[in-house]
């Protein structure tokens, strides 16, 4: 049953096969099982998901199930689950249960899904190897001495060893596409505003976004199917009809133009990767797709625009966290201002406070101007070179990641360093633009992630484009070793 | 630019942050390579650009002023540290 897709789950559930209590029973005990190696789960919710699961097969019983009621599937810990622990990865909310459902939440329990569990994920989504989790580092199941990447690190191991068949996660400056580049799953980052970020824990919110992380493209169209919508609650939220993402999935790619961006392929990338990603390329082309050279020319600086903009962002959200209404308190403070730094100092861990440190030096008195604002306007400069782009291309793609998976320890002593792997995936952010990153081969044992991007709404050209990629090849029907 | 010890103290009591004294040089080392990298900004004319804020340039939106939320005190305060007759504690901050 692990290895059936959501499709094929759905299908199963139709047909009477299984019910959803034997469906969610059978992922609860993979992850009893098997978890103690991937670390990929904070809380798994046992009783909750028995509870729902027996519900759907209720509804479905009174004929009144929709396409993924009974479904199981799991949340990165940043999202509020009533009821539910919701960490973020860190020691400051490590006592904090949620007291309402993110949108995003309620509106898959509304189409009926059930939830395993929270997964684990860098603190406060602030990392790209799932190692600043206060839970400690989640490991790739391909390889247990390689990171799954990060921030939504948990969520694509556990899908990647098929501890849950779906995972939402969510996307800042990479951390939905470059976790499932790493952990071979497909995983799409919607267009800034198409999800909403209600109940979601901020880091930076003009960068965040919620999305899907699946084992195929034909998945994440179901998911983002009742992920996406306008909500009141978000005020960045747009107003714009959801499409049924699946009903493109099937249209012949003849005439699709790629753009391949020439900065993504010089300096920085190995040939073992080059030579995947072009192989990948190819595919389309037999597919009917033309390929064309484009230039990004700023490509470079979005990596100090971002490091600019989201601390400054961070430290400015995570200022809420002052040990008074709810998270971490220290012992005996002795006054107001000893209650904020300790409870802070203790709560927070060190990439977060480098973070916050960043963010408060970018926007203190004097520096405004030098540095937030500037990064606003390279910010334009990165959008303009993507819609220039779009002009003459209906989709981007690249390699996700400059590398494949690395092992666990290796970025940890140089921020710096850790930043710069993040360059294919940031500018995405900046620009809002959706992006999708789907299996597209192996080096080393390791899995190779294909980026795609589209211009802002256009979800349902990369899913199409990605399901007849998977309908050619078979990269994403590979599981590690571990779970077979 | 290398930052000094004493610009990471500052900049952490902004924060209301306790560093830790051991962790000082590491974040002054951390800051200064961080900053350095951002300030490759710099090198570029951005002149008249306009400044990118949300990046479909939406602006925010307006509601009707109805009351939408209930009250909730008691469920919310089930997280707070430290709460007496539905008020949240602090140390005493007036003497």
């Amino acid at each position: 049953m692990h290895n059936k897709t959501i499709a094929e789950l759905a299908q199963g559930l139709a047909d009477g096969e299984f019910s959803s209590v034997e469906l969610t029973q059978h992922f609860l005990q993979r992850i009893d099982e098997l978890d103690s190696q991937y670390n990929s789960f904070i809380t798994v919710t046992h009783e909750q998901a028995l509870a729902e699961a027996k519900a759907a097969d209720e509804i479905r019983a009174a004929g009144n199930a929709g396409k993924l009621t009974g479904i199981p599937m799991a949340h990165k810990d940043i999202f509020c689950t009533n009821g539910v622990l919701t960490t973020c990865g860190s020691k400051m909310l490590s006592n904090f249960t949620a007291p309402y459902d993110a949108t995003v939440i309620s509106n898959f329990k509304k189409a009926g899904m059930v939830s395993l569990g929270k997964t684990n994920m860098d603190e406060f989504a602030m990392g790209s190897s799932n190692e600043t989790s206060y839970y400690g580092p989640s490991k790739n199941p391909w390889d247990l001495n390689a990171v799954p990447g990060g921030s939504s690190g948990g969520s694509a191991a556990a899908v990647a060893a098929r501890l849950a068949p779906a995972a939402t996660g969510t996307d800042t400056g990479g951390s939905i596409r470059q976790p499932a580049a790493f952990c071979g799953i497909t995983g799409l980052k919607p267009t800034y505003g198409r999800v909403s970020r209600w109940g979601m824990i901020a880091y930076a919110s003009s960068l965040d976004q919620g999305g899907p992380m699946a084992r195929t493209a034909e998945d994440c169209a179901l998911l983002l199917n009742e992920m996406a919508g306008f909500d009141p609650k978000d005020s960045t939220s747009l107003k714009k009809a959801v499409p049924d993402y699946t009903a493109d999935l099937s249209k012949p790619l003849n005439g699709l133009r790629i753009g391949l961006p020439k900065e993504y392929f010089g300096e920085g990338l190995s040939a073992e990767m080059g030579e995947t990603i072009m192989a990948a390329v190819k595919e389309f082309e037999k597919l009917g797709a033309t390929v064309q050279e484009i230039s990004l020319p700023n490509t470079m600086l979005a990596i100090p625009a971002y490091y600019v903009i989201a601390p400054a962002e961070a430290s400015s959200n995570l200022s809420r966290y002052d040990g008074v209404r709810f998270g971490h308190r220290c012992e005996e403070p002795v006054n107001l201002e000893d209650l904020y730094k300790r409870s802070r100092g203790e709560g927070f861990g060190k990439e977060v406070q480098r973070r916050i440190l960043v963010g408060t030096y970018a926007l203190s008195e004097g520096y405004y101007d030098a540095y937030y604002r500037k990064a606003q306007r390279i910010r334009r400069l990165i959008q303009q070179d993507f819609l220039n782009a779009f002009n003459e291309v209906d989709l981007i793609m690249g390699p996700t990641a400059p590398t494949p998976a690395f092992d666990l320890g290796s970025n940890t002593e140089d921020p710096v360093q850790m930043y710069m792997e993040d360059v294919y995936t940031l500018a995405v952010n900046l620009a809002g633009l959706p992006g999708i990153s789907v299996p597209a081969g192996l080096i080393n044992n390791r899995p190779v992630g294909l980026q795609i991007l589209a211009g802002h709404f256009q979800e349902a050209q990369l899913l199409n484009a990605a399901h007849q990629f998977q309908s050619a090849t078979s990269w994403h029907q590979l599981a590690p070793g571990a779970g077979q | 630019m290398a930052l000094e010890r004493s610009d990471v103290e500052k900049v952490a009591h902004l924060a209301r942050l306790q560093i830790e004294e051991n962790d000082i040089p590491e974040y002054t080392r951390n800051l200064t390579s961080i900053l350095d990298l951002v300030n490759q900004m710099q090198e570029v004319d951005t002149g008249d650009i306009e400044p990118l804020a949300h990046p479909l340039d939406a602006t925010q939106r307006l509601r009707h002023d109805e009351v939408t939320e209930s009250n909730q005190r008691e469920h919310f305060q089930q997280n707070a540290p430290a709460t007496e007759a539905g008020l949240f504690l602090v140390p005493k901050v007036i003497e």
